[in-house]
Order: C-alpha cells, then sequence, then structure tokens
C-alpha cells in the first residue's frame, strides 16, 4: 500500500463508525422534524451504509423516536414510581377520557398528542405531567383541568390572530 | 459610608434541580439579578445557580451563604421583601424559614435534621458550587485528584488505592470496583475504553441525574483517574436523554475541561491524552445493563448478551471497557484525594463509604439523601424523611427500582448496605427508595413495576418475555376481583422460570416485586382474591365512589370536575354519581370540599343503604 492509499483508507470511516453515529443522526432528525419521517430513513441508510430494515429496527426500539408526527402540544403524563403512588395513572385516564386518544397518539386535529413516561427525575413533586417540556408538579385533578383548559384558551387566541 | 456597606458580602443561591426547576425557580434567578442591580446591590450580593440543594420538598429554595440561611418555597413575589429586607436592612425573613410539623422555624439549614442527619461526600458540593463554572469546582478542592494521581501515582497505585478503600459499585450489583479496573488493565491489548454509566432509567430514582447536574466535574474527574488507571485514551459518559439539564450541564463541564487543559492532549502537563465523548440514550431502559449500553453506543438495538466474556475483557467494540455508575466515579474521585483510610473511617466494613438515595412517595421531606452505609431505614425515613406525610402509618418501602423489592414495618431497623438488604430481598439498586403508606396496595405496586420491566423487557430471552407478561395477566385478574384460588402459588412458580430462564439482571430480578410483596404482605393478595376487597382502596375494580346525600350541600364542585359526567346535580339538589359513567379517577374525591366530606370512595360489593349512589 502507498502512502496515499494508506491516508485515503484511514479518511475513510469503517463500518463500525458509520453505525456508532445512527442513533445521534436519528436524534438529530427528530429534533429538527418532531419525528423520523421515512424519507429520512432512505436518505441515512445511504449515509451510513445501513440497511433501512436496520434503522428502522434500531429506531422502533428506542422509545424516544417516533414515526408519526406529534401534535402542536406534546403531553406526557410520568408514571414513575413516585408518580404511580401519588395517583399519575388516574391523571392520564382523565386526559384520555378528556381527549379520547391513548397514549402514543395524536388527535385528529393535530392539536395534541399524548405519552406516558417512564420517569422524568421530578419524583419529589410527584404526580407530574410535562406539557411541552414543562414540568408541571404536584398535579391534582383540579390543577390539571385548570391546565388543559389554559392550553384551550390559548389555542383558541392564537387561532384568533390566525 | 452608611451602614449598609458595611455588611459582609453575600452569595444568594438559588437550586436550579428539577424539583426546584419545575417550581420555576429559573423565575426567581431572573427576579433577583434584576432586583440586586435595581437596588445596587450588585457588589455586595452576588447570585449563584446550583444545582439540586437536597429538600425538593420545600422548593423552590434559596441559600444564603456564608451564613447558611435557607428559605423555603419562595415564590416571585417574595423577592423584593428578600432584597428589601434581608439584602438591605439585614432583617432576614422569617416566615420563609423551614418550619418543622410542630410550627417552628430553623433559619440554617444546618440545624434542619433533614440536613444534620446527613453525612454528605458525594453530595459534597451539589448545592454549593455553580456547576456551569469549572472555577467553582477547583476551589472546592476539584481536580486535585486527578492531579495527585497523574502526577504522584502510577496507574497501578491508583487501582491498588482504589481496592484498599473497598469502594464497591454504586450501580446496584456492589462489584468492588477496584478490582473491575485491575481486570481492565490487565486484559491484553493497546485500545481500552472507560464508560460512565448514567442511563439512569429506575422510575422514582433522580440521583445520578442531579450529581450530574449539581456536581458534572466530579464526575468527570472520576472517568478521568479511571480511564487513565486501566490506560484508556477514549471515555464515554451514556446520558440519559430524558435528563435535557444533566446534559447540558456534562457539555458545558466538558467543554470547560478541554479549555482547562484537563481534558485533550498531554493532561495537565503530563505525556497523557484522554478524550471524554457524550452519549445521549433514547429512552431504553435496558441500555442501564452494561453490554446493551456497550451495544447501544456501538449504535445498535441495545439488547443485552451473554456474559461471560465480561466487559473488561471484550466490552465496546471488542476492546477491554470499563463502566462505572455516576456515584462510583464520583466516590473515585474523592477517594484518590483524600486517601483509602479516610474513605474506610465511613460507613461498614463490608460496605465502606456512603449510601445516596432519592428519598420519594408517601414521606414528609422528599428530596437527595446521603448517609454513612449501615444507616437503618428507619433512620433515613424518620430522622432525614421526618416520617410519613399527613400522620398516616408506614406500610412499606421500595428500594433498588422495578428491580428491587418491597420491604416492610418490621425490616426497619435493617442497615442499609449491599449485603443486609439483599438479604431481606430487596435490593440496593441505584438509589430509589419509595414509601409507601396505608393508601397503597400491594398488589397493585407489583403490578405497576412488573408492567414496568415487561415493557421494557427487550425480548431476547422467553422466560423474560412472555413469563411476565403471563405474571402481569393474573396479577391484572386479581386487581379486578377475579383471582382465583390457586393464583398465588402459580406467580410463584413463574416468578421462579423468570429467574432462571434469563440471561441478563432485567429478567433475574423482574419478578423480585412480586416475590417480596407475597413474602410479607400475603394477607393483601388473600384479600383481593378471597374478599374481591382492596384494603388500601386503590385497585379500582373494587372500589367505587358514592355521594352521601345527608352531607352534600350541592356545591357542584363534583359535577364541575367530573370528566364524564357522571357526578349528576343541579343547584340546591343533592348531587349522586351514575355507577355506569365513572371511570373512577376521583376527581369528585378530591374537590369535594374537606368540612363537607361526602364523596366517599368504598368497596365496591357495599350496598349502601338510605338510598345513597
Amino acid at each position: 500500500m502507498t502512502d496515499i492509499e494508506d491516508a485515503e483508507a484511514m479518511s475513510q470511516p469503517t463500518a463500525a463508525e458509520l453505525q456508532h453515529q445512527l442513533i445521534p443522526m436519528l436524534q438529530e432528525i427528530q429534533e429538527r422534524f418532531g419525528y423520523i419521517p421515512s424519507e429520512a430513513v432512505g436518505w441515512l441508510s445511504q449515509q451510513l451504509k445501513v440497511s433501512s430494515q436496520e434503522i428502522f429496527g434500531v429506531a422502533t426500539f428506542y422509545n424516544h423516536f417516533r414515526l408519526n408526527p406529534p401534535g402542536r402540544h406534546e403531553i406526557r403524563v410520568c408514571l414513575g414510581t413516585a408518580c404511580h403512588v401519588g395517583g399519575g395513572e388516574r391523571l392520564l385516564d382523565t386526559i384520555k377520557e378528556k381527549l379520547g386518544i391513548e397514549p402514543g397518539e395524536t388527535t385528529e386535529d393535530e392539536r395534541y398528542s399524548l405519552e406516558r413516561v417512564a420517569c422524568v427525575g421530578a419524583c419529589a413533586l410527584s404526580p407530574a405531567v410535562v406539557i411541552d417540556d414543562e414540568v408541571h408538579g404536584r398535579m391534582t385533578q383540579r390543577s390539571l383541568k385548570r391546565l388543559l383548559d389554559s392550553l384551550e384558551r390559548q389555542d383558541k387566541k392564537s387561532k384568533k390572530r390566525e | 459610608m452608611s451602614e449598609v456597606d458595611e455588611l459582609d458580602t453575600i452569595e444568594v443561591l438559588v437550586c436550579l434541580g428539577t424539583g426546584c426547576e419545575s417550581a420555576k425557580s429559573n423565575l426567581l434567578y431572573n427576579q433577583l439579578t434584576m432586583q440586586i442591580e435595581k437596588k445596587g446591590l450588585g457588589k455586595r450580593v452576588k447570585v449563584k445557580r446550583i444545582g439540586c440543594h437536597g429538600l425538593c420538598q420545600e422548593g423552590p429554595v434559596l441559600a444564603i451563604e456564608p451564613e447558611g440561611l435557607f428559605y423555603c418555597q419562595v415564590q416571585e413575589s417574595d423577592i423584593e421583601e428578600i432584597v428589601e429586607s434581608h439584602f438591605i436592612r439585614n432583617e432576614p425573613v422569617e416566615r420563609l424559614f423551614y418550619q418543622t410539623p410542630e410550627g417552628d422555624r430553623i433559619p440554617h439549614y444546618k440545624d434542619i435534621p433533614f440536613y444534620s442527619e446527613q453525612q454528605r461526600v458525594v453530595l459534597r458540593n451539589s448545592g454549593h458550587i455553580d456547576p456551569g463554572n469549572i472555577e467553582d469546582y477547583i476551589s472546592a478542592g476539584g481536580y486535585e485528584g486527578l492531579r495527585r494521581a497523574l502526577k504522584d501515582m502510577t496507574p497501578e497505585q491508583v487501582i491498588e488505592e482504589i481496592q484498599n478503600s473497598g469502594l464497591r459499585g454504586r450501580g446496584g450489583a456492589g462489584f468492588p470496583t477496584g478490582l473491575k479496573w485491575r481486570l481492565a488493565r490487565n486484559a491484553p491489548g493497546n485500545k481500552k475504553y472507560a464508560i460512565c454509566n448514567a442511563d439512569e432509567g429506575d422510575p422514582g430514582a433522580f440521583m445520578d441525574g442531579s450529581i450530574l447536574t449539581a456536581d458534572p466535574h466530579s464526575v468527570l474527574e472520576g472517568l478521568s483517574i479511571c480511564a487513565y488507571a486501566i490506560g484508556a485514551d477514549e471515555a464515554y459518559v451514556y446520558v440519559r436523554h430524558e435528563y435535557p439539564s444533566s446534559v447540558a450541564a456534562l457539555k458545558k463541564a466538558l467543554q470547560d475541561s478541554y479549555k482547562r487543559g484537563l481534558l485533550g492532549k498531554r493532561l495537565l502537563g503530563t505525556d497523557y491524552n484522554l478524550d471524554i465523548h457524550l452519549m445521549e440514550g433514547a429512552g431504553a431502559f435496558v441500555c442501564g445493563e452494561e453490554t446493551a449500553l456497550m451495544a447501544s453506543i456501538e449504535g445498535r438495538r441495545g439488547m443485552p448478551r451473554p456474559r461471560p466474556p465480561f466487559p473488561t475483557e471484550s466490552g465496546l467494540w471488542g476492546k477491554p471497557t470499563v463502566i462505572n455508575n455516576v456515584k462510583s466515579l464520583a466516590n473515585s474521585a474523592i477517594i484518590i484525594r483524600e486517601g483509602s483510610v479516610w474513605f474506610k473511617s465511613i460507613g461498614t466494613e463490608g460496605s465502606p463509604g456512603t449510601a445516596i438515595f432519592s428519598l420519594t412517595g408517601k414521606v414528609r421531606n422528599t428530596g437527595l439523601v446521603e448517609v454513612p452505609m449501615g444507616a437503618t431505614i428507619r433512620n433515613i425515613i424518620f430522622d432525614v424523611g421526618g416520617g410519613i406525610k399527613e400522620n398516616r402509618t408506614f406500610k412499606a418501602v421500595q428500594t433498588g427500582g422495578p428491580a428491587g423489592g418491597c420491604l416492610p414495618a418490621e425490616k426497619l431497623d435493617l442497615p442499609v448496605d449491599f449485603d443486609s438488604l439483599k438479604e431481606a430481598g430487596a435490593i440496593m439498586g441505584s438509589g430509589g427508595m419509595i414509601v409507601m403508606d396505608e393508601t397503597t396496595c400491594m398488589v397493585d405496586v407489583a403490578r405497576y413495576f412488573l408492567s414496568f420491566t415487561q415493557q421494557e423487557s427487550c425480548g431476547k430471552c422467553t422466560p423474560c418475555r412472555m413469563g411476565t407478561l403471563q405474571m402481569l395477566r393474573i396479577l391484572d385478574k386479581i386487581r379486578a376481583g377475579k383471582g382465583e384460588e390457586g393464583d398465588i402459588d402459580r406467580l410463584l412458580e413463574l416468578c421462579e422460570t423468570v429467574v432462571d430462564g434469563s440471561l441478563c439482571g432485567l429478567g433475574q430480578n423482574a419478578p423480585n416485586p412480586v416475590l417480596t410483596t407475597i413474602e410479607y404482605f400475603r394477607n393483601e393478595y388473600e384479600a383481593h382474591i378471597k374478599e374481591k376487597y382492596c384494603p388500601a382502596m386503590v385497585c379500582r375494580d373494587l372500589v367505587k365512589f358514592v355521594i352521601d346525600p345527608d352531607k352534600c350541600i350541592a356545591c357542584g364542585a363534583c359535577s364541575r370536575i367530573c370528566p364524564t359526567g357522571a357526578a349528576k346535580g343541579q343547584k340546591e339538589v343533592v348531587h349522586h354519581i351514575e355507577q355506569e359513567l365513572c371511570i373512577k379517577c376521583g376527581a369528585c374525591y378530591e374537590v369535594c370540599p374537606p368540612k363537607v366530606e361526602a364523596v366517599m370512595k368504598v368497596p365496591a360489593h357495599v350496598e349502601l343503604v338510605g338510598g345513597v349512589d
């Protein structure tokens, strides 16, 4: 091998190095689009020389990745142990009933998506509900209703402006 | 000059741990800096951001140093008073001091039992230094351990020191840290890796996340020492994506370390090179298992593989690798700084050092707790934690996350260390401690943990994938009041199969919550099965909500909040609950005014006389 060939071989990332990029790149795609569009999987497959099947395998294995677009508001109900003991499940029931969707789904008008999460680390303030990345602790049925109502009002206001 | 200028400079520490942050402490920070600037106090009063101070229950909290004064549950509207009264007139605001259950006010946090009963070693900096400022960490003695290791010690001597300290892995299993390092050092090959496992997935646990947010450099220092000792020039921190503030703190800390020459080429002027990479997890609980974690770094599905070979022989990309928990690494740094003799003087002989717990659930003082190993569970819950909320009765404590067990009141005097907890059927685990009172149903708790491990099972081993599902179905049946004679035995039999037939810790420990609740709370299972009765009134198929017509004042609180319209009534007409519509969310029970207490939770099969319901 000449020096030039050697240097080229050095600059070409190995298969292992490419595969190592997979999860960070999926995270970046989701960060940008809110989900993993199927077109992105094809593109990624070419970039990293990893099969689409493998990428789907990884994307569906990890809870963080979603393959459908999220709603405008993301509601995540924490069901960690402290939140469970503090009544998180009952809060989830109320939201399910109100929005008419199950966890993992998005409402038809694409306004809300609902998720259950294992623990957001706010255990000392259980039960917690996370709405659009803001953690709301010590939730009660009453404060939950207030929170959901204020979201509705916000939405109506911004609609009027449009 | 006026009297004001003669006052000493003070530091106002604003807690931005997860607890206080979700109670909007960032608004306090903004308000404080604004007010202080407005009043021209900028020279004398410094405002500093800190990570978790510990007493999350009282959040948002402010600490005033060097006096050590402590303000609890501070609102944005309190800031002006604090600035005017405390910082200008030197009259602290007493009404914001910590209040004991008896109503006394305690001004200094050192005197609050929650703090005075703790011994803070790993958490020594948490809540005192600005995690975003590397100089703060250094002036608190930080990186002294790394300096000593690189300049005065050979890698062998570092390992020897850690081995002498008797430090055991804080991830839960308690494997001797020094031995792990030695195995990796002695493994053949030039390329080796050190990994910090910060994938804290246990629900109900937030210790590692808090440490990373409050004192990220202590973990990086430990990781650098570990890498030096085993002969690695690359290291990874695998951190949970669900902890955005930990990720941000780590990113900043890494940046500053490179700038300061504490990472990169020629560390501290020696000829040792080290790079630390940050990898965010993607929400798979099983990745806390070391072989699954490495698969995830490699960009594959995080599925555990059989051991041996152990990672110290063949780990990341087949190279010898050491994987340590956040707390093990933070401990390593201070051991090298203070010496193994000092470390061994804390804790018990078999488990030296301290134990860190995130204390949550039905306990009065929730928060981050560090006690010497060997302290009893009673110490932690009643002395540090202040006992059970609302003066209810203690029922059980759960340690070790979904892989741990529930211990009853008889075990309260058990010392907390790796061996005693294991003997009692629970495990030390990573540090989650959830307190339960009489309103917690143990069958429901067992079902909760099992549903968690069932969902998180990667699916590789059939007994784990299918066995946990079968167990879950039986528990669901029992909870629904359809349990049969023999169900408990069937559960126990399945537990044994799952333990025996699973490769990794997730499956091997998944039955622990079921096994311990059956062992210590069998009567609750029997009440569900034989009498179709849930003693804690939690299992929803076994309870119903009714309104006592004699007590109802027709205020309409319940009908307004009811999400399904089951609570019916109108002005001045006694309300009632239509059972067919009721989803048993308990909202009506919660909002019925305390003076009225007309909404009642009763066993489902009870027929009430007098036309209730």
